[in-house]
């Protein structure tokens, strides 16, 4: 019975999860609270059906089941990688050098750190 | 109980599909358009999962297994080529 009640909550969990996370997507205005929502909302989502199924195995089935373990694993390892990926290709293509705050003792974002055009040309024909 | 609160799960993750989808369609940035259809992955997956869990049956988790390898692999494909102009250099 207990089982029974802790399978539904992570099931109602992991869809209001879900679709919180993909309305944000809809919803938010700047393009990096957007980043915010389906990376973090929707993989605690799919962590509640996983989390939801092992104890579906274990309490129904009656035997233990890893593979949601290596589901999540993957999923936790690969989430922060892509929102990178994703962050990146933001500042490469919507921010202009004034757009952004200031890099610190970097002194430059490293996406926006190339020579110009001309410049290029006189190095290599040197 | 466990049924409702499935159909319930289906009926969340089915509407984030299509938000996803509404996302790809009428984003301004290439950015997010990457990332809802990252999110659209995640969330398929998520359906998948759940329609294993609605059968009683272990033959999705290998497939969710391998749509959550493949999600990752193109988002980063088409985030490097954005960045590069290659994938792989």
């Amino acid at each position: 019975m207990i089982t029974e009640y802790l399978i539904a909550g992570f099931l109602i969990m992991a869809g209001i999860f879900g679709f919180v996370g993909s309305f944000g997507l809809i919803k938010l205005n700047d393009p990096m609270s957007r980043l915010h929502a389906p990376t973090k909302a929707t993989t605690l989502g799919v962590g509640g059906v996983l989390l939801a199924s092992m104890v579906h195995g274990i309490a129904v089935e009656g035997h233990l089941s890893l593979h949601e373990v290596m589901i999540t694993l993957f999923l936790f390892l690969t989430a922060p990688v892509t929102a990178l990926f994703i962050a990146k290709v933001h500042l490469h293509r919507h921010e202009t050098l004034k757009s952004l705050p200031p890099a610190g003792e970097d002194g430059i974002w490293a996406t926006h750190d190339v020579e110009p055009e001309g410049e290029e040309e006189k190095q290599s024909s040197a | 109980m466990i049924t409702y609160a499935a159909l319930f799960a289906f009926v969340c993750f089915a509407l984030a599909v299509l938000m996803n989808l509404w996302k790809i369609l009428s984003a301004e940035e290439i950015a997010d358009r990457i990332l809802a259809l990252d999110s659209m992955f995640i969330n398929a997956l998520a359906l998948m999962v759940l329609y294993g869990l609605a059968l009683g049956t272990e033959i999705f988790f290998e497939a969710a297994l391998i749509i959550a390898m493949l999600g990752f692999v193109s988002t980063v494909a088409y985030a490097r080529f954005i960045l590069r102009g290659n994938i792989i250099e």
